[in-house]
């Protein structure tokens, strides 16, 4: 992938938001330019979505989200692939990763209460045939997520003008 | 109490008018800062954090725990420097220390200090201090801010005992290279200048890499070289910097030193060798979020058509002022929309008609700063 590409990738993970003219102007791209190169990033499945960072604690709303880990067993006709096709169409799940270390899957899941949560996982995901094992650990606080520190203070406490 | 007639004459900071109306409105964004607005990396503080917690509060030798001048030693091998631990390199109280002392170790009462300008504030009052007679030596936008040796000639320069300059340069951005800081040699090794060469914005060049006039021939010997860890780490409050130079300069330098501060900040050399040892690709983000800016406001002052070199260095750029009257200018963009810059006049000769333009400010705010001032233009 060229610089320019790269560069592009960058700036859009740090803040989706911006607009063409301002990643151009930070680039020193062409605005068509940079209209082409992220056409293509996106068709070409480099750039899967844009979505925003929040901090659903401080939103009056219930939701309740669960780190889930799942333990398969394969067998001769079915591969993680076809497991995790299965599982992921659920849009309960929000993040699908298989891993390494004691356990194989390890899933985002969201839900409007911990009742609705641990039903989902006992009634949908534990049946199925390849699932040996899932452990819930229901998220109690967010600190950090995507790299955005939810509680840090931001605070610029520079002199407004120094030498 | 009485004070002194040498304090007396210390004329009041250029920029305490601009600070004071910045103060007096909540919603101002500054672009008037000269300090980065990212944090030292985490390893570093914690590295500061680490020493306290395990009591190392005592001072260190007046030159600087060895094992952070070794570290300074190896990290300046990468701008061509080979300096001694021992007895080439001090570290100091900031960049501000290391210049104040120099100046009282190398002028002599009467003696001439040749100060390229636009500049840094501190290199003419320390100069003074020392007994100095401060000589600006104007640099232009038409040279983009470079030192040159017909600048030189023509401000007198020839008379001088010491020549100061500072690249990557604030307030401008300029930088210079090898090709250019030759002729600034030449003339330094032909009337037999030393030179005092600020370079704390080493790190933050975006293009070439940045040379040292130290590293030219002849200039060694002849070379007072200044670097710290206030712009490359974000640490400026940790207050430190190094001097590196040749070991007769550096002893008389450091028997100043020893009685005036002692020893550099203990807590700000841990988080200084730890810095050195393992923030490089901290560094270089922190860079390249500076150059993505750059190239931001250098467009939008392009397309509001205000006169702008393309400034290579350091965190500023240094636009053309719109209209005749730099001063009022910033004073009625504070006021009236409420983003803080410096006019160029303040930072000494051939800054005037000029305003020094930080981008050390994240991109929103940045976003919303150039927003303003195209409304007010």
């Amino acid at each position: 992938m060229d610089e320019d590409r790269r560069e592009l990738l960058a700036l859009l993970a740090e803040d989706a938001r911006q607009s063409t003219a301002d990643l151009a102007r930070q680039t020193g791209m062409e605005e068509a330019a940079v209209d082409a190169a992220i056409e293509e990033l996106e068709s070409s499945g480099v750039l899967k979505g844009y979505q925003a960072v929040v901090d659903w604690e401080a939103v009056d709303e219930d939701r309740v989200e669960a780190a889930v880990e799942l333990n398969v067993e394969l067998d001769r006709e079915t591969s993680y692939e076809d497991i995790a096709n299965r599982i992921g169409k659920f849009p309960e799940v929000k993040s699908l990763r298989l891993v390494s270390g004691d356990y194989d899957f390890a899933l985002e899941v969201a839900g409007e209460s911990m009742r609705e949560v641990s039903f989902f996982v006992s009634e949908r995901i534990a049946p199925i045939p390849e699932v040996t094992q899932t452990v819930t650990h229901y998220i109690m606080t967010t600190y950090k997520d995507r790299g955005v520190e939810f509680r840090d203070g931001d605070d610029d406490d520079r002199l407004s003008v120094s030498p | 109490m009485r004070t002194s007639a040498l304090a007396e004459e210390i004329p009041p900071s250029g920029i305490r008018r601009y600070f004071e109306l910045a103060e007096e409105r909540d919603d101002v964004i500054s672009l008037g800062v000269g300090e980065p607005d990212f944090s030292a990396p985490w390893t570093a503080r914690r590295a500061a954090i680490d020493s306290l917690e395990s009591g190392k509060t005592s001072y260190t030798t007046n030159r600087g725990k060895r094992e952070l001048r070794e570290a300074i030693s190896e990290h300046v091998t990468r701008y061509g420097h080979e300096y001694d631990p021992d007895e080439e390199i001090l570290v100091t109280t900031g960049v501000s220390e290391g210049v104040d002392v120099a100046m009282r170790a190398l002028v002599n009462p009467g003696d001439t200090v040749a100060i390229a300008q636009p500049s840094y504030l501190s290199y003419e009052p320390t100069a003074e201090l020392a007994g100095g007679e401060p000589l600006p030596v104007p640099t232009r936008a038409a040279e983009e801010f470079r030192l040159t040796y017909d600048a030189l000639e023509s401000a007198g320069a020839a008379d001088a005992e010491l020549l100061v300059l500072c690249y990557p340069n604030n307030p401008t951005g300029a930088t210079m290279d090898e090709r250019h800081l030759r002729e600034v040699a030449e003339f330094c090794r032909e009337h037999d200048l030393r030179v005092l060469s600020d370079e704390v914005y080493a790190a933050l060049t975006y293009g070439d890499d940045h040379d040292s006039i130290a590293t030219l021939p002849g200039m060694r010997e002849r070379t007072v070289v200044f670097n710290g860890f206030s712009k490359a780490y974000a640490m400026t409050g940790l207050r430190l910097g190094y001097a590196m130079g040749p070991p007769d300069a550096i002893d008389a330098m450091n028997r100043i030193h020893q009685y005036v501060m002692l020893s550099a900040p203990t807590t700000a050399q841990y988080a200084a060798i730890e810095a050195l040892e393992s923030c490089d690709d901290q560094v270089e983000e922190m860079a390249d979020a500076y150059n993505r800016r750059r190239n931001f406001v250098l467009a939008r002052f392009e397309e509001m058509g205000i006169e702008c070199f393309p400034a290579s260095g350091a965190f500023y750029v240094f636009p053309e002022c719109p209209t005749d009257d730099p001063a009022a200018f910033a004073a009625d963009l504070i006021e009236e929309q409420g983003v803080a810059v410096v006019p160029g006049d303040v930072f000494g000769a051939g800054g005037d008609g000029h305003l020094r333009v930080s981008y050390a400010t994240g991109m929103d705010e940045l976003r919303e700063a150039m927003d303003r001032i195209e409304a007010f233009v």
